[in-house]
């Protein structure tokens, strides 16, 4: 489904992911952890495009990505939920829910997809004609995933979705991470600081510091190494 | 107090507000998606007013009635201005999208100049007469002594692209593209959403308001030279500024409170001073409030 090979990129004179491999089969649940500044989100924004890589190469369903346009990538079946949410502030909640549509044109699915998140969250149903800059923390996490919901993606990936969250709206988050990748088969890449949850819903992890990744096994192995039960999960 | 003459104050404030209104959209929109200041787009105006010059003067020669005359001087006035705003973009701000912004503003002055000097040499630097294009209607006979039948078109027509334009912004997939676009462009390019083309149809519409304004303007004075963009480009500007710019309905009100100001100003104060007052205007609000009547903050856009 996914699948990065000795991926680099920089940020004009810093370099942010030296030679990054890591791949996601159809219908895994991927987990990226370490600690603030290891490159968690320059991966995902360089999987979109956003910060394309200098060398290596990026391959989403067969297809080289690695020099196409974001708009391009995206249009393959690749949704992002980036870190701190990036919700439009002036549309309002419906607004928002619309531009997770705007490649779509099966009007009846978006229709019972809409119905499909309004479920999940009917608190986004209720905050339908606010602004969205109007929403809580919690709320606002909930719009960016229903917005991503919203493009039918193959491919989601999250970028922190529990940070600065109250712990049980992180729980039912997770759940719905779940629950999206049981129902739609959807493969999920999710970047986290806080690997404890991350890694019980993974089916696989990788470990990032500075740049690089260090150590890749199993959600289940990765929650039992000592390594990184001091480093990432603070036992 | 004559009743009269503030009435005819008002209208005629109600006209310019109107102009400044077409022109402030395309400033207001432009900063609202690339925070640019274009300050090449009066020279949009002023090439907009030329090519329906040219195209209304061959079809009068060729015998073409009125109203076919307007049309296509219309559309291809809109068209020309259009290509021309696009084609800016693309070469004098795309290339320094990532650049600091002062570049950018040089590159747009530039522009300016260029295009000035530009219709200097493909036309002349004179005065050249504008044909009034708009008929005296015969329903609008009765009233003509208030207010001329161009006013009326002046307002009609603005009213209706004000319409028009806040359709397309506020319902279509392209206007909230665009609003999107301007809140966060990355965000708006992961959700598919190309940036750079709507970027482009930014530029083209406000090319099209800026033409439509140009030909109006034309047909009201009578006559154009290759530095009309020059004076109601700045005041559009301040007219935008005044509304809070990069908000649209700030600049229709910001071109409205000007005209309207200004208009009465000049016709009980003095009419000496009437280019100085919008820049007074200008001075005052950047003092005390640099946001704008409706501009939420430095972040608030289209
Ligand atoms: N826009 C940017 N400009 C310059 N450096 C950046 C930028 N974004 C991130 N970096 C740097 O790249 C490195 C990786 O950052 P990031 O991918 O955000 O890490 P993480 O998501 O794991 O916290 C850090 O050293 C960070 O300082
Ligand atoms: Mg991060």
């Amino acid at each position: 489904m996914l699948e990065l090979k000795n991926i680099q990129t920089r940020y004009g004179k810093i370099q942010a992911l030296k030679g990054i491999s890591m791949h996601a089969d159809p219908g895994e649940i991927i987990c990226l952890i370490g600690a603030n500044g290891a490159g968690k989100s320059t991966v995902l924004m360089t999987i979109c495009g956003i910060t394309p890589a200098s060398r290596g190469d990026i391959f989403f369903k067969g297809k080289n990505v690695t020099h196409m346009a974001p708009e391009k990538i995206v249009s393959l079946g690749i949704s992002q939920v980036p870190e701190g949410r990036r919700i439009f502030p002036y549309l309002t909640v419906m607004e928002n829910l619309d531009m997770g549509t705007f490649l779509r044109k099966d009007t009846k699915q978006i229709k019972k997809d809409l119905d499909y998140v309004f479920h999940l969250f009917p608190i986004l149903a209720q905050r339908r004609h606010q602004p969205g800059g109007t929403l809580s923390g919690g709320e606002q996490q909930m719009l960016a995933i229903s917005r991503a919901i919203m493009s039918r993606p193959e491919l989601l990936l999250l970028d922190e979705p529990s940070l600065g969250l109250a712990p049980m709206i992180t729980r039912q988050i997770f759940d719905i991470i779940r629950k999206i990748n049981q129902e739609n088969r959807t493969t999920i890449v999710l970047a986290a600081q806080n690997a404890n949850l991350a890694l019980k819903l993974a089916d696989r992890g990788y470990v990032m510091e500075t740049g690089t990744i260090t150590l890749t096994d199993t959600g289940k192995h990765l929650l039992a190494n000592e390594a990184v039960k001091t480093a990432y999960l603070g036992i | 107090m004559n009743p009269e003459y503030l009435t005819a104050l008002i209208l005629g404030g109600l006209t310019r507000g109107s102009i400044y209104a077409l022109i402030a959209l395309g400033y207001t929109m432009v900063y609202g998606i690339i925070q640019l200041i274009n300050f090449a787009h009066g020279e949009i105006y002023m090439i907009g007013a030329f090519t329906g010059l040219i195209v209304s003067t061959v079809l009068t020669m060729h015998g073409m009635p009125g109203f076919g005359v307007v049309f296509f001087a219309a559309a291809a006035a809109i068209i020309y201005a259009c290509c021309y705003g696009y084609t800016l973009e693309k070469i004098a701000y795309k290339p320094l999208r990532h650049a600091p912004r002062l570049s950018v503003l040089i590159s747009a002055i530039g522009m300016s100049l260029f295009f000035q000097n530009y219709v200097l040499l493909a036309q002349t630097s004179n005065f050249l007469p504008f044909p009034g294009l708009i008929p005296d209607f015969e329903f609008w006979k009765p009233y003509s002594h208030v207010m001329s039948a161009t006013e009326l078109v002046i307002i009609v027509t603005t009213a209706i692209v004000m319409v028009l334009l806040t359709l397309l912004i506020k319902f279509t997939r392209i206007g909230k593209a665009m609003r999107a676009t301007s809140q966060d462009k990355i965000m708006a390019s992961l959700l598919g959403i190309n940036v750079n083309q709507i970027i482009s149809i930014t530029f083209i519409v406000g090319s099209a308001t800026a033409a439509i304004g140009g030909l109006l303007i034309a047909s009201h004075t009578g006559q154009i030279n290759a530095y009309m963009g020059f004076l109601v480009g700045i005041k559009a500007f301040v007219a935008a500024v005044l509304g809070g710019i990069g908000s649209i309905p700030g600049a229709v009100l910001g071109a409205f409170v000007l005209g309207l100001s200004e208009s009465v100003f000049t016709g009980y104060v003095s009419s000496d001073y009437e280019d100085v007052f919008a820049f007074l205007i200008l001075v005052l609000i950047l003092i005390f409030r640099p946001s704008g009547i409706l501009g939420r903050d430095q972040t608030q856009k289209v």
